[in-house]
């Protein structure tokens, strides 16, 4: 009986097998073109223009404030019991909330969530030139801070060391308490990374000149441009979230395309 | 069996006859090593072709892959602690000081050919190596083939399979980049938590204070030397048994406890075994190749200030630290002189007894059925349901602890509080093994019912006839014999009598042994009987 089935057998290994490695080419290409979709997505940078600071754009800034932000941070952008005062936040401030989709905050929460930006570039300038005008505070930072090509390694150190602990080595971002949590990094502006660290959003603390010089800072953004930028040397990165997305990816794929070869194998058989 | 018999005659007879150089050789061989004995005996076993039953050999061949790619990773890295100057060809890492062991493992990702890719599948084999061990012990589990004579051998697997996550730790530990250190140090403060002892120890092991400048070393030691010689010891113990054993199968017409019915190693099984390897090791290198591992450059050197959010140790060690998040907060406190450190201290003990449970599971259910017999036909798992479910409940403990590792990534890849992660996690623990139980033990109650009534009446055809008394029935088609086999031939076990023993008393341990035997057994479905089948042959048809 045994004898018998043998030649069959073996006949039959011969023309199924494509199928199963078949499944696995298919697999990796979904999961290719799922990575290319997320990689094609990248926010324009914006550019910091200094000659925008006169003072049309403040009255212009002051009419947008009025009508779209004075009901939760005041008239006088002085603050109520729903939202802080902004005075003194900088232009800086403004332009990373508003610029980021921030402001105008459309719900209370643990953070106030990123949504489409509302106002041309044109108008959130204006309205970040209305609040820098009210008291000196972090302005929009200088375009050579923002070029890119600082020095990668120290960039990294300096990431690591000060960043990482909230926004994740590779910046894939990662969870702070009370549903309160720190966001991935790619596709953020350099001007907006730049306004992060010196303005702290919410959660996130302040990293004034003091603490990270305006060189390391534009160190830092060429670092995080370069992991966003540079493919990954391995391979596909996963998400880059580390053991957990590899774990996950090993016994959904790994595992699971070894146990449909296993019953290929031996389905063969009766 | 003939085939293999044959096999034997024919070589030595055509031997002379053909004259060629590789008879000749063969001749040779055979002389002085009697090879074709070893053929004879061992070439001659059979093994049952279930694909579950291939999910040992996956773990074996991806340990193959593991020590190939293993051998080669030795010849460039360096375990060393020594601090250097990174001056390799990856630029955002130049200029940077790090430990020889993380520079040797970025000079192998980018500056040795073929280094990256043998990384990655060193590290991808690695993961698929305990997980393919896990699969094959949950088989192992759920089809009773734990079962006498087979205990012992359990018992070996599952030391492998500790091995296997020590094996992976260790390895884990060797880049000494930011996510390996932060490991260690999680390893450090484990240590410290042992009462009295653990400061001391922790010294020891690390060579003065963390992170030191030997745990690389030490680590390394264990790695490719210790480590190995005793995976390859217990896994030549292992296969041992199962060649000696003979191999189980599950049950069907014409298999029996005395019986295997499948293929010979020789030449089938070997061929077939031999393409399997092949294809694991296909698969571990189209992942490797395609996806990235453990990029060590982008975390950068070990230090002990900063650290990643998300950090997490390789998905085996998940358990571990998921049971140190799930501690509530306030379980340390100061006593006799002494830091009580329950916060660590209580998931050791708690994940110690999880393991020795399963460790010696196979004597524990013994003691409990008090089944002495030898079993080679394995169990279909809705056939023991309370095993099934004491199953289900463990891998629902073990699941609620590895997710608890992620509880971060959790929390924002669902926008969710991390606390209310963290909460429903912890009560999951103990609700969570109880739901499985009970979901798996009617489940398989209600399998096993339907079985019985397919055995007795048959299938449900869906063709309704009327009679001519007006009657309407469905009619049922009969399952063949084979499967009527299938459904109905399994152990029938009752739980064990309270019996005085020798002096006639009824001591306490045999009080608990039948308590937990009625436990075991009280809700079961009998096998439907060949009387039963003979007699409902004529209802409804
Ligand atoms: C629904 C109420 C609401 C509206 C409307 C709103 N904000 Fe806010 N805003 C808040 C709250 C609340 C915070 C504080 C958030 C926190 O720190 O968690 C805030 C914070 C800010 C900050 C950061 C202050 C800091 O300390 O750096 C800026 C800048 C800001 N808002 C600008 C604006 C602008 C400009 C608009 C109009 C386009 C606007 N907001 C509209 C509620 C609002
Ligand atoms: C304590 C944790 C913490 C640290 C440390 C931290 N951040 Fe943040 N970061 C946050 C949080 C929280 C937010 C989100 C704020 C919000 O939504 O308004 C954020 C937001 C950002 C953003 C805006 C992201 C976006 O999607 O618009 C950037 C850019 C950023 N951080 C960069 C940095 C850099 C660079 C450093 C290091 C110098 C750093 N952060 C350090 C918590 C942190």
């Amino acid at each position: 009986m045994r004898k018998t089935t043998q030649p069959s057998r073996r006949g039959r290994t011969k023309t199924g097998r494509r199928h199963p490695l078949a499944t696995v080419a298919l697999i990796a290409i979904g999961l290719m073109m799922t990575g290319g979709a997320y990689a094609a997505i990248n926010a324009g940078t914006a550019t910091a223009d200094t000659d925008i600071n006169t003072q049309v754009n403040i009255d212009e800034g002051a009419k947008l404030f009025q009508a779209n932000c004075a009901t939760c941070h005041g008239m006088e952008a002085d603050g109520t019991v729903d939202a802080p005062s902004l005075v003194g936040v900088g232009a800086a401030s403004v332009d990373f909330q508003v610029g980021t989709g921030r402001m105008p905050m459309q719900m209370q929460g643990p953070q106030a969530q990123q949504k489409p930006v509302q106002f041309t570039d044109l108008q959130v300038k204006q309205l970040a030139v209305y609040v820098g005008s009210l008291a000196p505070g972090p302005g929009i930072p200088d375009a050579q801070y923002l070029t890119g090509d600082g020095d990668l390694a120290n960039g990294g150190e300096l990431f690591r060391i000060n960043c990482a602990m909230c926004h994740n080595v590779a910046a894939a971002g990662g969870a702070l308490t009370q549903g309160k949590f720190a966001p991935p990094l790619a596709g953020v502006s350099a001007v907006h990374k730049y306004e992060a660290m010196v303005t702290g959003p919410q959660n996130m603390p302040v990293f004034n000149d003091l603490v990270i010089t305006p060189t390391e800072k534009s160190d830092i953004i060429s670092y995080l441009q370069h992991l966003e930028a540079a493919p990954s040397a391995g391979g596909f990165g996963l998400g880059s979230i580390g053991p957990v997305s590899e774990g996950l990816f090993l016994w959904i794929f790994g595992l699971g395309s070894i146990v449909a070869l296993t019953i290929w194998i031996t389905a063969r058989s009766n | 069996m003939n085939t293999v018999t044959t096999t034997g005659q024919t070589r030595t007879a055509a031997a002379p006859r053909e004259g060629g150089f590789t008879a000749a050789a063969a001749g040779y061989i055979d002389d002085r090593t009697k090879i074709s004995v070893v053929v004879r005996d061992y070439g001659r076993k059979i093994f049952p072709d279930h694909w579950s039953f291939l999910l040992g050999e996956v773990a074996l061949y991806s340990f193959v892959v593991i020590l190939l790619s293993g051998s080669f990773l030795t010849f460039f890295f360096q375990a060393s602690m020594t601090q250097l100057v990174y001056d390799g060809s990856f630029v955002p890492l130049k200029g940077i000081t790090m430990s020889a062991a993380m520079q040797s493992t970025v000079d192998i990702s980018f500056d040795v050919r073929g280094g990256l890719l043998m990384r990655q599948v060193h590290h991808w084999a690695a993961l698929l190596f305990v997980a393919a061990i896990g699969l094959h012990m949950l088989r192992i589990f759920f089809t009773g083939a734990f079962r006498k004579p087979r205990e012992l051998n359990w018992v070996i697997g599952f030391v492998l399979f500790i091995l296997a996550m020590a094996e992976g730790f260790t390895g884990y530990s060797l880049p000494d980049d930011l996510l390996s250190g932060n490991g260690l140090r999680i390893i450090d403060g484990m240590v410290k938590g042992i009462p009295i002892i653990g400061t001391w120890t922790s010294f020891l092991i690390f060579g003065g204070e963390f992170p030191g400048e030997d745990i690389v070393g030490r680590l390394y030691s264990l790695h490719i030397l210790f480590l190995p010689a005793l995976v390859v010891a217990f896994i030549a113990l292992h296969l041992l048994f199962v060649v000696t054993h003979k191999h189980t199968q599950f049950p069907g017409a014409g298999r029996t406890q005395d019986n295997v019915v499948g293929y010979p190693v020789m030449p089938v099984y070997a061929a077939k075994a031999g393409g399997f390897f092949f294809i694991v090791f296909g698969v571990i290198m189209l992942i490797s190749s395609l996806f990235s591992i453990n990029a060590v450059w982008v975390y950068g050197p070990y230090d002990p200030s900063p650290i990643s959010a998300g950090t997490q140790p390789d998905w085996y060690i998940g358990f571990l630290d998921g049971a140190l998040r799930l501690v509530p907060p306030g379980w340390e406190f100061v006593w006799l002189g002494f830091t009580w450190s329950f916060n660590i201290l209580m998931p050791m003990i708690i994940i110690g007894i999880f393991i020795a449970v399963v460790m010696f599971y196979p004597f524990i259910e013994g003691w409990i059925t008090g089944d002495k017999r030898e079993h080679h036909l394995l169990d279909r798992p809705r056939n023991a349901p309370t095993r099934t479910a004491i199953g289900a409940a463990g891998v629902t403990f073990y699941a609620v602890l590895w997710a608890a590792a992620s509880s971060d990534l959790i929390a924002t890849h669902f926008h969710l509080a991390i606390e209310g992660v963290t909460h429903t996690l912890q009560a999951l623990l103990f609700v969570g093994p109880l739901i499985a139980f009970v979901l798996t033990k009617r489940t398989c109650l209600a399998l096993q019912r339907k079985d019985r009534s397919i055995a007795l009446h048959g299938y449900e055809s869906g063709r309704i006839v009327r009679l001519p008394g007006g009657e309407y029935i469905e009619v049922h088609q009969p399952a063949d014999e084979y499967q009527k086999w299938e459904l109905v031939s399994y152990n029938e076990y009752k739980p064990l009598m309270l019996r005085p023993n020798a002096e006639g008393k009824i001591t306490m341990a045999e009080r608990t042994r039948a308590g937990l035997s009625r436990w075991f057994f009280e809700d079961r479905i009998a096998p439907a009987s060949q009387t039963e089948i003979e007699a409902s042959h004529g209802d409804h048809h």
